[in-house]
């Protein structure tokens, strides 16, 4: 066992302590001589919800595949140790080697939500290393960013040395064999001999070899590279054969309870809907399936490995998994008996999932999910929800009748075009889905329904249809929200309906870090040298402190998120090619606006973009 | 088929709290794939009990838990498979099968050994074996017990059924189990307020090294020694 980085008396000092000692079953153990890179691994929130993602776990067993790679983990320490290393001056550390992050090649963070920016100088901050690129030397690690919300990366692009574009499994060999190369040449002490060098990588982003200049309105006049041996867009890299591929059947197992706390089996990458709403649907296109038989395998060796008592498979629509009756009726007839539960994520509600549904959970306890998104069909036509009323009334009927009493139901708020009926709808259509159970006689029914819808407010993201909308303001998300809750009070099943909406300054600065530019890094670092970390967590986000650092840095909001764009507007993100084209999503936004849907992609191909990957859907009945 | 499995806890480990090592047994039991019995329902759980739970930051030499199992390997076996599944730091010491009437461990526990080993770059007074059992010979220990909504005076010394000072460090026997359960740290802060000062907090490390029941004739039996090899 290594000796841990911090001593008895730091560890008895604070809250769940067995976030950082590492030892977990199946963490990497690795000879340090052995190795020529080491890699840290960084989920920039608390250990419990690093550890709940999928993404970490993946490239950790891929690194480590590799005998002269050793990947490490690193959570953000919680607010309680963040205290004691600053103070003290303790170096944040791994959990495997408890060593030192600073003494690591690179440091590896991924980044799912916006929320997540000011803990990413947290960490950086808490391992000395230099918050600014500019000012990092040949003893630092090199900071590399993955994930999400590198889709835009601007508003990081002073921290990260190097953004990896898509999914992790192509090109990180690459980059450590290039990584290797340079370490070797005479070149070494110079760290942007390297950075030039991984340019060249398919998929790699280096913000520090790209000028941006903006025009007199602060729109952006053209996004350059520094000279033109540099790639002026970067292509995002996918896996086309998601079935042969890593997956990592030997999971990390915490000690403490993690948020995600099961085994997830990925069945397929992707989704086929196309919601004008929604950045995955756009940014992981094209959908493509793991084939069930390697799924069926996968499952077996995942509880072997690590005993978890919960499987739960993942993806954005499982429902549209072609073999999802040939994988579920398998899990259950294999783990049932052996105590392990299976999860299901939300599917759609039909006569096949309210059967399987029945098998694996309680009925009395679970509850239905749909997700409108918006309370009329109009607006779901805007915003491309192919999910009807009547698709939710005859689920819900269904369910009913098989013993369901509780519905939950998601929307938005704040969606392009929407109307006060729109608003109101969100109200009438769970209204009718209580009326529904309601018409059940007394004697067949299991007393009374409970309905609850929520709505969280929109943010126009990046590579969507929608990236060139606008967002409301707070007052305006407030006063629907109010409308809501006003309309909710006057229906007639008013006492088995609750609604609740989400917390609108959130989704303000959720906004402006989506979408915003370069400008917008220099606010980050100023809210969090004035405390700001955590911001995800409710209980530790001061939209004050920001506020203020807007005003200090002399940066607009409503510059980046009350503004509609016009059609000719140069994003900080368009230098990112996601296969699917700038072109289709002006199509896709007025097609919005006139209130057209778009098929999906198994019924009709529309041509997004996403077929030059040549495989997944856009080639299914093809070959 | 009742199953007794003696195990040790060390070193980072001992930062694993008690419901999160049910855990990582329920987990380390899968993963051997020893034949476990489960509860019926929507969600069922492995049947399994602790003997007593174990404080963060408090060392074990002899941890307990039964668990029911429907059919079962060798002693021999089961503690190799399952030693494969453990992480450093913990270990399987042994494994019996218990008489059916056997009682759940939790309801059998009477005392309880502890060493408190003193950490580097702490002190303790020169005469501390003296104080000691100076401590230990007081008619009375009296001490106020906090409880959640009350305050009450009680004398521990019938719970302090051994206690010296050797080099090694503090021994402590002391009353274990359901009912007045008394902790080595609560004895430790008697003893510092015996000689008028306040416990440094965290100088000692403090190890469980064994778990007693009672037996017919009122004697501590090592909770291991019930049950039979299987073989
Ligand atoms: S090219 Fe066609 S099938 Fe492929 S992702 Fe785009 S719309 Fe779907």
């Amino acid at each position: 066992m290594n000796k841990l980085a911090l001593p008895d008396e730091i560890l008895l000092s604070i809250d769940k302590s067995a976030r950082y000692i590492g030892n977990e079953i199946n963490s990497v153990k690795k000879d340090l001589s052995s190795v020529s890179i080491r890699f840290a691994m960084c989920f920039p929130d608390v250990y419990e919800i690093g550890m709940s993602h999928l993404g970490i776990q993946i490239l950790y067993a891929m690194l480590n595949e590799r005998e002269d790679i050793y990947c490490e983990r690193v959570y953000s320490p919680w607010v309680d140790l963040d205290k004691i290393l600053r103070d003290k001056n303790i170096p944040l550390f791994s959990l495997e080697t408890q060593s030192p992050i600073k003494d690591f090649d690179f440091l590896g963070i991924t980044i799912q939500y916006e929320m997540c920016y000011t803990n990413i100088l947290q960490i950086l901050d808490l391992s000395h290393i230099p918050l600014l690129t500019k000012n990092r030397t040949i003893n630092d690690p090199f900071v590399i960013g993955g994930g999400p919300c590198t889709y835009n990366p601007e508003p990081l692009a002073d921290f990260f040395d190097l953004f990896y574009i898509g999914e992790g499994e192509t090109v990180y060999f690459e980059l450590m064999d290039c990584y290797k190369e340079w370490k070797s040449s005479e070149k070494n002490n110079d760290r942007k001999a390297f950075l030039k060098k991984a340019s060249q990588i398919p998929g790699i982003y280096v913000p520090s070899l790209y000028t941006v200049k903006y025009k007199k309105d602060g729109t952006i006049d053209s996004f350059v590279p520094i000279d033109n041996s540099i790639p002026s867009t970067i292509k995002k890299q996918v896996v086309m054969n998601v079935t042969d591929t890593y997956y990592p059947t030997k999971p990390v197992v915490p000690y403490i309870q993690a948020v995600q706390d099961r085994v997830v089996l990925e069945i397929q990458r992707g989704c086929i809907r196309g919601c004008r709403f929604c950045q995955a649907g756009t940014i992981y296109r094209p959908t493509r399936e793991r084939d069930v038989s390697i799924l069926k395998k996968y499952a077996q060796e995942l509880i072997n490995n690590t005993g978890f008592e919960e499987i739960s498979l993942s993806s954005l629509s499982s429902s549209d998994y072609s073999s999802l009756n040939e994988l579920i009726t398998y899990l259950i007839s294999d783990f049932k008996t052996k105590g392990v539960n299976i999860s299901l994520p939300s599917l759609r509600i039909d006569a096949f999932s309210l059967d399987v549904m029945s098998k694996v959970q309680d009925i009395k306890k679970s509850s239905l999910t749909f997700a409108p998104e918006a309370g009329s069909q109009r607006l779901r036509n805007v915003i491309n929800k192919g999910l009807t009323e009547d698709d939710i009334i005859d689920g819900a009927s269904k369910a009913f009748d098989g013993g369901w009493t509780r519905v939950k139901l998601y929307f938005m708020l704040g969606l392009p075009t929407e109307t006060e009926d729109d608003i109101k709808g969100i109200a009438w259509l769970s209204e009718k889905i209580a009326k529904k159970y309601y018409e059940i006689p007394k004697d067949k029914r299991k007393g009374k329904c409970q309905i609850v819808a929520s709505s969280s407010f929109f943010v126009p993201k990046p590579f969507t249809a929608f990236q060139w909308a606008k967002m409301n303001r707070r007052d305006e998300f407030l006063q629907k929200a109010y409308m809501v809750n006003d309309e909710f009070k006057i229906q007639l099943n008013k006492k088995s309906l609750k609604y609740n909406y989400h917390d609108a300054d959130t989704t303000i600065l959720e906004g402006v870090l989506a979408r915003g530019d370069r400008k917008v890094g220099q606010v980050i670092l100023n809210a969090y040298k004035k405390g700001c970390i955590y911001d995800a967590w409710s209980e530790f986000f001061d939209f004050g402190k920001w506020t203020a650092a807007f005003e200090e840095e002399g940066i607009d909001m409503d510059f980046y998120i009350f503004r509609e764009r016009s059609l000719d507007e140069i994003f900080p993100w368009d230098f990112i090619d996601i296969g699917v084209t700038k072109e289709f999503l002006k199509e896709e936004w007025q097609k919005a606006n006139n209130e057209i849907i778009t098929e999906n992609c198994r019924s009709k191909c529309s041509g997004c973009g996403a077929a030059v990957f040549k495989g997944g859907v856009c080639f299914e009945s093809k070959n | 088929m009742k199953v007794r499995i003696k195990f040790n806890k060390t070193g980072a480990m001992k930062f694993v709290g008690h419901l999160d090592t049910m855990r990582y047994f329920q987990r380390a039991i899968r993963r051997a794939g020893i034949d476990i019995s489960y509860t019926a329902g929507f969600s069922p759980h492995p049947i399994m009990s602790f003997a007593l739970p174990l404080g963060v930051g408090v060392e074990s030499e002899g941890e307990y838990f039964d668990i029911q199992v429907n059919s079962s390997l060798s002693s021999e076996q089961s503690i190799k498979l399952l030693n494969e599944q453990m992480a450093d730091g913990v270990q399987i010491l042994s494994y019996k099968k218990l008489p059916d009437e056997t009682k759940k461990a939790m309801s059998l526990v009477e005392a309880a050994d502890y060493i408190l080993l003193l950490r580097e770059g702490y002190t303790i007074p020169d005469n501390f074996s003296e104080i000691l059992d100076n401590f230990y010979s007081q008619q009375k220990i009296m001490i106020i017990k906090q409880t959640k909504k009350s305050e009450r005076e009680i004398d521990i010394k019938p719970l302090i059924f051994k206690m010296n000072f050797s080099e090694n460090g503090i021994f402590m026997r002391l009353k274990a189990g359901s009912v007045d359960n008394i902790k080595p740290d609560l004895v430790l802060e008697a003893l510092y307020k015996f000689i008028g000062q306040s416990m440094p907090k965290f100088a000692f490390l403090i190890k469980r090294q064994e778990l007693y029941t009672i037996d017919q004739d009122n004697r501590l039996l090592p909770l291991s020694l019930t049950g039979e090899e299987v073989l």
